[in-house]
């Protein structure tokens, strides 16, 4: 049974409590201490710099050219703070009971209550910094509501605040690699997490520019290497995100939890053809004003404004009256794709449904959507080179998060002992789905506020004997690594890399996207085996190993998506339930709703890694909820 | 639609360049530049060639990772748009496009399309912050902003570290960068217990960092995917001029390490 060490104590005080019992690092003792992060978004900034702050010797890592292009940057709509600074009720046990909720009674409490009580104190440090929040006139913070939420407890920085707070963060961390504290490694991927007595104590990294590989010690390691959406090749995602610093240290005996909890954010610009390499999100605010409808009939190829009132299906408004265009995401989601399966959908591959701003328009006029939603009307247009303002938009749904990630205990740490898990990486906070403007949020309160008390605590507890990069097991390690190049470099067939991962996405999108059920999960399983082992015979990798080689970077991704995959679909077909993200179509309510089985599947499914091509081990945390009562979400 | 490419191949740092052309075929007008690149790096890849090497990761015109100088212009025709988010609707079908990498010897080509950005990032780190350690910070609401100063802060802020100002100015200043890094703290209350020495660590990073002075061509704003106007260029130089007087540091250019007060 896996041990989360959840804190004594009511949940109100578990914190505070822990932080008192943790174990503190002399002041004069930390720069003995060596510590690594991988990832340089808003976790891996803000955990670099705040250990660094600490005292603590940090090296930090990142496969971009620079630390502040983490893929942090492009989050649009704002972070969530229990501030209550509007005075409309919200409080830090709203927040609590809201993330809970959002994320359908899958997460853990005392993780979520520690969230939303940090989530002030990350407010505080940004303004600080200098980010440049929205304000009202009178100097003070605004705020809005975002994703359905009852207060107005959403920051931001015009649809901008992913950037601004990576700015902050990144600003913070180059302030300590100025001050000498944090070497900084751009341009160096992870491929492997070293283990010393069972413990954690390096990474083996190939420098991207000159193929150099590297061997890094330390006291303890830390992933905040994001997210695996581009498992379905098309998302919202940066092109480079990747599973493999996730996978790697999986497969060195990591657990992986809930990889099935996957987002789908319903509105995305559409893929216009086969070329696409990624989708843009539109701000969920969009669905404020604009209506969703797809043409009654199939394959109706005229033009939306011939396509008559009476000839057009307002589904969501149809099918859920009280809530209509502002329906969760996974259900709009699941809408959208039920409706171009039917042969409904529209625009160039059939796979979109209309947002119509006609009538808002009509109603408030030009002038007023255009004051609301200017931006995204002109990135829209950029985009697509058709004006909203005269057509309406054409919206699908595309993979944007994951909450599923590395399992970890309530000190951040995985089942590798020393090895820390933060940000969108870990699996902990938002349950099976995650609230809008939440992300930020757990990314900064792990980086600023969490790791660092929590890490210090294991520093300060471990017997840590000193270790060095000639040890075998750095030896064996990047002789693995050099084996994995060359493996890739030797297979020397005909077809791109690319090419598999696109074909890998398919299948997860038809099979394992917005909704799954037996059946196609356990095909699902079989074409990966089957795409993989002709990845490893028919992929063509050029060049050598020791230059810039964008082909060999991206090659060691892919095929770590083509391995984690099966991770994911058979966490798929176990959980036998749809909860939040999670939809599986033999579980559901004669009107189509998803159906929790609490009886059975309250709990955390952590897999264990048993060889490529086997099913791996499955261990469950049960989720005990204390404190809140499971309550059935209903939009109808 | 079909194009003639002539882009700029080039090994390594160490190795001469040169540009070569390749033909691109049945490209979509919906496609992104970059999504043309891929296609033809997926026929290099294919027909036993080497793919061109260009930088990328994010695709919606925030990260500031693509780099293309396209027919002589950085990020190319289009005005406020990074070479990710521009289309090859804007070009004529048939048409001969040039691409280059960012030019400025501050950026060193790594390969073909791929340029070293870490000058930049030596720049913030001497001082492109306000210094203040985690947990230290007063409630958010107890230092008010004007909410003007907090939307020029901003405008100066959306600066994507791309280079662009940089590639497209003949002196490859990278004043437009410096700028719009000290004038989002200069507009902030919190940013004025540095102000002084971040102005002149930040203008002396620059300067160690070999990029050239400004002359006022403009045309790094013209190329500024983010259009971050000139005037905080104006605002720089005034508090630099300030900050020198203050420091006794007028004309002592060779660098003389960080101000600590």
């Amino acid at each position: 049974m896996l041990d989360a060490k959840i804190p004594g104590g009511p949940l109100e005080a578990k914190w505070e409590r822990h932080r008192f019992d943790m174990k503190l690092v002399n002041p004069a003792n930390r720069r003995k201490f060596r510590v690594i992060v991988v990832g340089s978004g808003l976790a891996g900034a803000s955990a670099s710099a705040s250990l660094a702050e600490m005292g603590y010797e940090v090296d930090c890592f990142c496969f971009q050219d620079s630390p502040r292009r983490a893929h942090s940057i492009a989050a649009q709509g704002g972070i969530n703070a229990a501030k209550n600074y509007q005075n409309d009720g919200d409080s830090v046990r709203r927040l609590f009971y809201d993330t809970i909720k959002g994320g359908d009674f899958r997460a853990r409490e005392a993780n979520v209550h520690r969230l939303a009580e940090v989530s002030n104190n990350i407010i505080d440090q940004c303004a600080a910094q200098g980010v440049p929040f929205a304000r009202e006139y009178g100097g003070q913070l605004d705020n809005r509501s975002f994703g359905g939420a009852q207060v107005s407890r959403t920051f931001y920085a015009r649809g901008q605040t992913g950037q601004q707070l990576l700015i902050g963060a990144y600003g913070a961390l180059s302030r300590q690699i100025h001050a000498g504290k944090v070497r900084m490694h751009t341009r160096t991927e992870m491929l492997d997490v070293v283990l010393i007595g069972g413990q954690a104590r390096g990474i083996v990294t190939r420098h991207l520019v000159s193929g150099r590989i590297g061997r890094w010690a330390a006291d303890a390691v830390v992933l905040a290497t994001g997210g695996y959406g581009n498992i379905f090749y098309l998302s919202t995602n940066a092109v480079g995100c990747n599973v493999t610093a996730s996978y790697r240290a999986f497969k060195k005996g990591a657990f992986f939890a809930n990889p099935c909890y996957t987002q789908i954010h319903p509105t995305c610009i559409p893929a216009s053809g086969e070329h696409q390499s990624k989708l843009t999100l539109m701000s969920e605010s969009l669905r404020n004003d604009g209506r969703i409808w797809v043409p009654n009939r199939k394959d109706d190829e005229r033009a939306a404004g011939d396509v008559p009132e009476d000839d057009r299906d307002y589904y969501l408004e149809r099918k859920y009256p009280s809530f209509g265009n502002l329906s969760p995401r996974d259900i709009s989601s699941r809408a959208a794709k039920e409706v171009c399966d039917e042969g409904r959908g529209v625009g160039a591959l059939g796979r979109g449904v209309y947002l119509d701003f006609a009538d808002a328009i009509h109603r408030l006029g030009e002038s007023t959507i255009r004051a609301r939603y200017g931006n995204l009307f002109s990135m829209y247009e950029k985009i697509t080179g058709e004006n909203p303002y005269q057509v309406p938009m054409r919206i699908y749904p595309a993979s944007h998060y994951t909450m599923g990630g590395l399992w970890v205990d309530y000190n951040l740490m995985s089942t590798i002992p020393g090895l820390h898990v933060i940000g969108e990486a870990n699996f902990s906070d938002h349950g099976a789905n995650r609230l809008g403007a939440s992300a930020l949020m757990q990314g900064l309160g792990d980086g600023y506020f969490v790791l660092p008390a929590t890490l210090s605590h294991y520093l300060a507890s471990t017997d840590l004997p000193p270790v060095s990069t000639d040890h075998a097991a750095f030896v064996d390690a990047e002789r693995q690594v050099r084996e994995g190049v060359d493996k890739l470099l030797a297979i020397n067939g005909h077809r791109s890399v690319e090419s598999f991962h696109r074909q890998l996405g398919q299948i997860m999108w038809e099979h394992c996207g917005m909704s799954r059920r037996e059946g196609g999960l356990k095909q699902a399983i079989q074409e990966i085996g089957a795409l993989r082992a002709e990845f490893w015979s028919e992929a063509r990798v050029t060049g050598t190993g020791d230059e810039f080689n964008v082909a060999l970077e991206k090659a060691g991704r892919v095929a770590d998506f083509l391995e984690f995959a099966e991770v994911l679909c058979f966490d798929a077909l176990a959980r036998e339930e749809s909860c939040g993200a999670h939809f599986r179509e033999e579980y559901q309510t004669s009107e189509g709703e998803a159906k929790r089985n609490d009886a059975d599947f309250t709990h955390v499914t952590a897999w264990e890694h048993r060889g490529v091509g086997t099913k791996p081990l499955e261990h469950r945390e049960p989720l005990v909820f204390e404190d809140v009562e499971l309550a059935t979400r209903s939009y109808k | 639609m079909n194009f003639k490419l002539v882009v700029w191949r080039q090994p390594r740092e160490s190795e001469p360049g040169r540009m070569v052309e390749y033909d691109v075929e049945e490209i979509s007008p919906d496609m992104s530049f970059l999504e043309m690149l891929d296609v033809l790096n997926e026929d290099l890849t294919v027909t036993g060639g080497e793919p061109v090497a260009f930088d990328h990761d994010c695709r919606e015109g925030i990260c500031g990772m693509c780099s293309l100088v396209i027919n002589g212009v950085p990020h190319g025709p289009e005005r406020a748009t990074t070479a990710c988010q521009l289309h090859m609707r804007h070009f004529k079908d048939g048409e001969t496009i040039t691409i280059e990498p960012w030019r400025a010897r501050p950026f060193p080509v790594i390969r073909d399309l791929v340029v070293d950005r870490r000058a930049f990032d030596r720049i913030v780190q001497a001082g492109g912050y306000i210094s203040t350690n985690t947990g230290s910070a007063p409630d958010a609401n107890a230092i008010p902003v004007p909410k003007d100063n907090a939307e020029t802060a901003f405008q100066a802020a959306e600066c994507i570290g791309c280079g662009a100002c940089v590639a497209a100015c003949p002196n490859a200043s990278a004043m437009l960068f410096v700028a719009a890094k000290a004038q989002h703290f200069a507009r902030l209350p919190q940013g004025q217990p540095e102000r002084t020495r971040r102005t002149i660590n930040l203008v002396e990073a620059m300067d160690r960092e070999g990029f050239g002075a400004c002359t006022n061509h403009y045309e790094c704003m013209a190329a500024c995917p983010k259009e971050i106007p000139t005037s905080f260029i104006s605002d720089l130089n005034r508090d630099f001029v300030k900050a020198a007087a203050h420091h006794g540091r007028f004309g002592t250019l060779p660098p003389q390490g960080d101000i600590e007060e």
